[in-house]
């Protein structure tokens, strides 16, 4: 199968070295929340915090995925880093190099999106030939000449017949859709993959060929990718590192493996627990994570999590833990307490102010 | 009593036993064969799963069950056996007095079942006063009681709540108080965690499984989700473009599956525990119930099929106790890698 997006990266010129392809540094995004005429008069203007303060990096090649439960702010987080969303605070590196508000169309073509609902992301009224022509000929993908064969090779690189070029989306079945859907994004070239939910409203015997082709996708083409999703068994398929999101900040990073076999924060141990498995074992009735969520919009003081966590102390109640380097990988980090001490603490937790 | 073909034997006294029942809707394009001969026992205590993709026929089975079929869909034939009354023969008036102290149900999406403008603790008490004789304190102290039983925190100052202001995990707890308040003998469950967020799942499941325990309730569990079949039922039932495909003890058909679906749909998904290089993806997609497939329902999408696949209309055989395929090659899946192996 021919490679047409295997050419240099779009536009700007190389990284300095080190640099990762996408960082986001102290990220907020809130979004003001109509006020009642009392809360207006007090001034308390209600605010959604949906990412509250996000450091996060993506190395070129990556696979990292970001999970957590609704209402975490990963979505948002994702739409602010493919600049579909305006953040409040904090900054946005694309190779070391700021992005501004505005993107310029080559940083956009860089950051590709597939949505989680091929139903409704696609243009019901243009054929699939037609919205790929479109996009290659606004932003200049390929010469003109060459708009119709371009097109064709997309398709047969996500596995589409030639045929599919006259078709409308819905002449197609969903997982044929979030194909369509993934040559849409493949065809500006971007060198960044962001999939939100990419599978989760396909049937299950679909799924696992919309993953394998993002898995080719990725070997043949050196995407980066970005995969959001709630599933934990679709994450580990995919991605080599994790990132844990609760109420709008990354609790815990971690190489894939070690998430899994040695969760440093709570919230992530009890989220791993509570996948049901196909192991029959007669587990107690205790649930793994007890109490819901709290809003977004009443974030609870000291650490977010200490509402829910078996382990909570008097001292998160008052602080709010910092994103902590593991002392033994610094690929792993967490931002709890006791991610890296024994829990209850003596005293004062030490490695508490490692990163400040 | 006769004993129809493909029905379980050795279970001796069967809650439910639905007998080839076919549920056909209308449609402009023609008549979708949602249900199309589906056999199925629940015993006294037993939680049965129902597994299957969208449009398997699955959830039609459930609602032909209780009664609640869309106006465009209609029972053309079989019968719905609970404790040996036909429920397919009953009308309007006889079913709402069955629905509630014989059969609940609980839904996928507790906020359209649940009434938005009713206060939380009335909607609980409204079964026990209706269906029990309560007086309206009983009925009132008893949804307390089973909210209290549910998990909901201060059921107090929460009974006069409405239906908006619970999370969704909480509001799938009312209706699970609902579902219990008359003391049903079975609980129709259709996804009622696919809403609800993994943390939140988990503690529905453990509820529901913990309180059908206690009380002795019957359960038929449908799902799209292996898993989430794994931790509430002992048996399972496989659904494949509206007829039951395979059948036995959850532990049996996700170890060895006897039928290349499920064998599919246990590879494809990825296992958390055990990751492998590629998933087994299951080709195609799920074929019209219009004009579904001659022979094997499956065979487009098979890669046992043989010659006498295409031709001949399987039936669903009965191996040994409880265990049933209806594949013709059976064997075959078990010649399959065994769960894992490729890892």
């Amino acid at each position: 199968m021919s490679a047409p997006t295997q050419s240099a990266p779009v536009g700007q010129p190389s990284a300095p070295d080190g640099a990762p392809l996408l960082a986001a540094t102290g990220l907020k995004v809130t979004f003001p929340l109509a006020a009642g005429l009392i809360t207006r008069m007090r001034h308390e203007a209600r605010v959604l915090r949906a990412v509250d303060g996000v450091d996060m990096t993506i190395g070129r090649g990556q696979a990292l995925a970001l999970v957590g439960e609704s209402g975490s702010g990963k979505s948002t987080l994702a739409r602010a880093l493919a600049g579909l969303q305006r953040s409040d605070e904090g900054e946005i590196r694309l190779e070391g190099r700021v992005l501004p508000a505005r993107r310029s169309s080559a940083d956009q073509r860089t950051i590709q999106m597939v949505f989680q609902d091929p139903y409704s992301s696609l243009n019901p009224r243009l054929t699939v030939g037609g919205m790929l022509h479109e996009l290659l000929r606004v932003h200049h993908v390929v010469p003109r000449a060459e708009v119709e064969s371009h097109t064709r090779e997309l398709l047969g690189l996500v596995g589409l017949s030639e045929d599919a070029v006259h078709a409308y989306p819905r002449q197609f079945s969903g997982g044929q859709r979030q194909r369509v859907a993934i040559a849409r994004a493949l065809a500006l070239r971007p060198e960044l993959l962001l999939a939100d939910e990419p599978v989760s409203a396909l049937d299950v015997s679909v799924q696992a060929t919309i993953l394998n082709l993002i898995q080719d996708l990725r070997a043949e083409l050196g995407l980066t990718l970005l995969l959001i999703s709630h599933n934990l068994a679709v994450v580990r398929h995919m991605c080599d590192t994790v990132a844990v999101m609760y109420l709008g900040r990354i609790i815990e990073v971690a190489p894939t493996e070690k998430l899994f076999a040695a969760p440093r924060h709570p919230y992530t141990a009890g989220l791993i627990a509570a996948i049901p498995r196909l192991t029959f074992s007669e587990e107690g009735d205790a649930p793994a994570v007890r109490g819901d969520p709290p809003s977004p919009l009443r974030i609870p003081t000291g650490c977010r999590f200490r509402t829910r966590c078996p382990v909570a102390q008097e001292i998160c109640e008052r602080e709010d833990p910092a994103l902590t380097v593991s002392p033994g990988d610094p690929a792993h980090s967490a931002a709890c307490h006791f991610a890296f001490a024994p829990v209850p603490p003596p005293r004062t937790p030490a490695d508490e102010k490692a990163t400040a | 009593m006769t004993d129809p073909a493909p029905t379980e034997p050795g279970l001796g006294m069967q809650l439910l036993q639905v007998d080839d029942l076919h549920v056909q809707i209308a449609s402009r394009r023609g008549t979708v064969r949602a249900v199309d001969g589906v056999s199925l026992a629940v015993g006294a205590g037993e939680a049965v799963g129902l597994v299957g993709e969208s449009g398997s026929g699955k959830s039609m089975t459930l609602r032909a069950i209780m009664g609640l079929l869309p106006p465009e869909a209609k029972i053309t034939a079989g019968r719905v056996l609970l404790d040996g009354i036909d429920l397919t023969q009953l009308d309007h008036g006889q079913l709402n007095k069955i629905r509630g102290p014989k059969i609940a149900m609980i839904f996928q999406e507790p906020m359209s079942a649940l009434n938005p403008v009713m206060r939380v603790g009335l909607q609980i008490a409204e079964g026990p006063l209706v269906h029990l004789g309560l007086s309206r304190a009983a009925a009132a102290q008893r949804a307390l009681e089973l909210m209290r039983r549910v998990g909901i925190p201060d059921p107090e100052q929460r009974f006069r709540a409405f239906p908006h202001e619970f999370s969704g995990g909480m509001r799938q707890r009312v209706m699970i108080a609902i579902a219990l308040s008359c003391e049903p003998q079975l609980i129709l469950c259709d996804e009622p965690t696919t809403a609800l967020d993994v943390t939140i799942q988990d503690q529905i499941l453990r509820l529901l499984t913990r309180l059908c325990r206690e009380s002795g309730t019957s359960l038929i569990f449908v799902t799209h989700d292996l898993p989430v079949v794994a931790q509430v039922c002992q048996r399972l039932a496989v659904m494949y473009a509206g007829q039951i495909v395979e059948r036995g003890t959850v532990e049996e058909v996700l170890t060895q599956p006897y039928h290349p679906y499920t064998l599919g749909l246990v590879r494809s998904a990825p296992d958390v525990d055990h990751p492998r290089a590629t998933l087994a993806a299951i080709p195609g997609s799920p074929p019209s119930l219009i004009t579904p497939p001659s022979g094997c329902r499956f065979h487009p999408r098979c890669k046992f099929a043989e010659e006498d696949c295409t031709t001949e209309e399987p039936p669903l055989r009965v191996l040994r106790s409880g265990r049933a395929t209806a594949c013709l090659h059976y064997e075959r899946c078990q010649e399959a890698l065994p769960l894992g192996a490729e890892r």
